[in-house]
């Protein structure tokens, strides 16, 4: 199997006024082109700074990052942003969804900073995303017109519209509730089917379940790694779930 | 990015806070209407200054006398007696560059007719004077040349003197008024020209030969001064050095002495009158710019809340692959919208109360295409320049800090 992203004697520092906090302190990690990686850690175990470098949105103090055959450790800020644009996806706990813009214009967005894409197939494409994420009548409703699992589904949409060789979640069940956090998940692990590669960050047990894979940071390095065995299938558990009224 | 999708996302983000982008807006209307209103005040006045002493007669060459000089004692403008009615033939003679002269003999006094009486001045002149004061004769006749030979007295009347004495309206022809006890036959009526620039009334006058006026009224010798008028108004300079030439052969004055006269042409007071008005343009067009600096500081204000408000906005920008010079742009871009479509409607405010303020207060007003463009280029400068901080901020912020702002 591809080696999708390759981590190799990573770490990071930051510099705080005259203290250096040593967030990664050498990390070697591999995923494959469709797996489904969820990282798990306590708050201040260093997933997040992991899940920064990976989004390309941080740069490693020492070692290598190599994403899709490239090195990316050496890349300037510009090149970096093209790289975000064309390779990753992102979903956020907070959907970070441009408020009063309709579900299409949201999801259109990272293909505005395509130069190669034109305006008609910017809009197929941002349909056909959202058609994915089952969102087809709900494409000119705004944010606040749209509940949180469905504004994570535009979210979703959105980091997928630009065919990215992997999306990136960081705690994106974090602010819903169990059933529509499974919704999502099953959303994801559809996605994971059809051959995308999805890295995820959680701190929930159950969530990580649905995962293939997890990886467990603790205190800057890696405790444990290790194939999910009773993996959960989202879409089952959800048909054996109660719907609950509102 | 394209320019297009540039203004698509700026139009958006700024219609997604219309009223705050209006207020915004607003600042740059006041400014912009008001340097346009303030402008064309200025230009207005400017204008009509020039049309005024246009139509003093812009060909307009005058001789005074000069300053009179006693043991090193300045006696004051034109208190010398040199200018004689002679000068005037040699000046028509000599001088190719002037078409018309007249010498001019001046008194003031009371007239009379009947149990009324005003205060006015004479003017004695001869018959070229309606040529080159650009006046005309609108009821009656002018004097003719065997009158001035003669010293006849005869005169012609302002509109001012004829409401004074034979109430508005009234044809004063053919009656006789009393000047300095000298009884005048009406000959004729000026034509209206109402206030002079400096607010001198020009029908406030009688017109008479300057032979009458000389020998009869004044008892004098000399003339006040003599008018010309240059063949055109490009002419003034040249009519001015001939007359300096003639005027100091005729007057036999030695090439290291002083001229005994002193010429103006109305070019000189057209220049001194714009430089006036345009030192009024100019202070009213910086009042009115402070405005637009006002305007361009709120602009600057609302863009920093607006970086900030939107901090997680720009994060997830950066996110999904925008640059640090797209985040600049798309700043800038909103930026120049709100100042350049403010500039737009600013403009039209303008024109509009430059309109108004001009039928209201009856002012002359003249919005020049050239304020347009100026206002209009100021717009965009002020756009980018009070745009730029904060978006070079905006575009500055760290990705992951900017997703995590609270």
């Amino acid at each position: 199997m591809k080696k999708l992203i390759e981590i190799i004697k990573l770490k990071k520092d930051y510099y705080i006024g005259e203290v250096t906090v040593h967030a990664l302190k050498g990390v070697d990690m591999v995923v494959n082109e469709g797996e489904f990686v969820a990282i798990m850690g306590a708050s201040g175990s260093g997933k997040s700074t992991m899940l920064n470098i990976i989004g390309c949105l941080d740069k490693p103090t020492f070692g290598d990052y190599i994403l899709d055959g490239i090195n990316i450790s050496g890349l300037s800020r510009n090149e970096l942003a093209s790289y975000r644009n064309r390779k990753l996806g992102f979903v956020f706990q907070t959907y970070n969804l441009l408020p009063r813009t309709t579900a299409l214009d949201n999801v259109e967005l990272p293909l505005m900073y395509n130069a190669t894409v034109k305006s008609k197939e910017r809009k197929e494409r941002a349909i056909a995303a959202l058609e994915s994420v089952g969102l087809a009548d709900r494409m000119y409703h705004k944010p606040n017109q749209l509940s949180g699992g469905q504004q994570q589904r535009v979210a979703i949409a959105r980091s997928l519209v630009n065919d990215p060789v992997v999306i990136l979640a960081d705690e994106a069940t974090g602010n819903l509730d169990t059933r529509t956090s499974y919704e999502i998940m099953a959303l994801f692990q559809d996605l994971n089917n059809k051959g995308k590669t999805v890295v995820f960050v959680t701190h929930e047990l159950d969530i990580a379940k649905c995962a293939t894979r997890n990886v467990i940071f603790k205190d800057g390095v890696i405790l444990r790694e290790s194939i999910v065995q009773d993996r959960i299938i989202a879409r089952e558990l959800l048909a054996g779930m109660p719907i609950e009224a509102d | 990015m394209s320019i297009k999708n540039l203004f698509k996302i700026a139009m958006n983000a700024l219609l997604r806070n219309k009223f705050r982008a209006f207020l915004t807006m607003l600042g740059i209307i006041i400014g912009v209407a008001s340097v346009i209103a303030m402008l064309g005040i200025g230009q207005g006045s400017k204008l009509s200054i020039q049309q005024q002493i246009a139509g003093m007669g812009l060909n307009l060459v005058t001789v005074v006398p000069g300053s009179q000089q006693r043991g090193g004692v300045q006696f004051g403008a034109a208190t010398m007696q040199s200018l004689k009615e002679t000068d005037v033939d040699a000046i028509l003679s000599e001088c190719t560059a002037v078409l018309a002269a007249t010498p001019e003999v001046r008194g003031n006094g009371q007239v009379v007719f009947g149990a009324l009486n005003w205060p006015t001045s004479l003017y004695g002149e001869n018959e070229s004077y309606l040529q080159i004061r650009e006046r005309s004769v609108v009821n009656g006749r002018m004097f003719t040349d065997k009158e001035i030979s003669s010293a006849a007295k005869v005169c012609l009347v302002g509109q001012t003197v004829i409401k004074n004495l034979f109430g508005e309206g009234a044809d004063p022809v053919g009656q006789v008024i009393r000047f300095k006890k000298i009884p005048f036959l009406i000959i004729g009526v000026l034509d209206p020209k109402g206030l002079n620039t400096f607010g001198q009334d020009q029908d406030d006058l009688l017109l008479a030969p300057y032979t009458t006026v000389q020998k009869r009224v004044q008892a004098i010798t000399w003339v006040n001064s003599i008018y010309t008028s240059a063949v055109d108004a490009g002419s003034t300079d040249q009519a001015a050095t001939q007359i300096t030439e003639t005027l100091r052969r005729h007057h036999k004055i030695k090439a290291s002495d002083q001229d005994d006269f002193t010429i103006r042409n109305q070019a000189e007071l057209l220049s001194t009158f714009s430089s006036v008005s345009n030192i009024l343009t100019v202070l009213l067009g910086a009042i009115a710019g402070i405005s637009l600096l006002v305007g361009g500081i709120g602009i600057m204000n609302i863009m920093y809340v607006s970086v900030t408000e939107r901090t997680r906005e720009i994060g997830l920008r950066m996110a999904i692959g925008g640059k640090g010079r797209d985040i600049l742009m798309q700043f800038l871009a909103e930026s120049m919208l709100l100042s350049i479509t403010g500039g737009v409607i600013g403009i039209l405010v303008g024109i509009a109360a430059s309109k108004i303020i001009g039928s209201a207060m009856s002012w002359p007003v003249v919005v020049l295409p050239s304020s347009e463009v100026l206002s209009f280029a100021v717009c965009t400068i002020i756009g980018i320049f009070f745009g730029w901080y904060p978006a070079k901020k905006a575009a500055s912020l760290d990705p992951i800090d900017a997703l995590r702002y609270e």
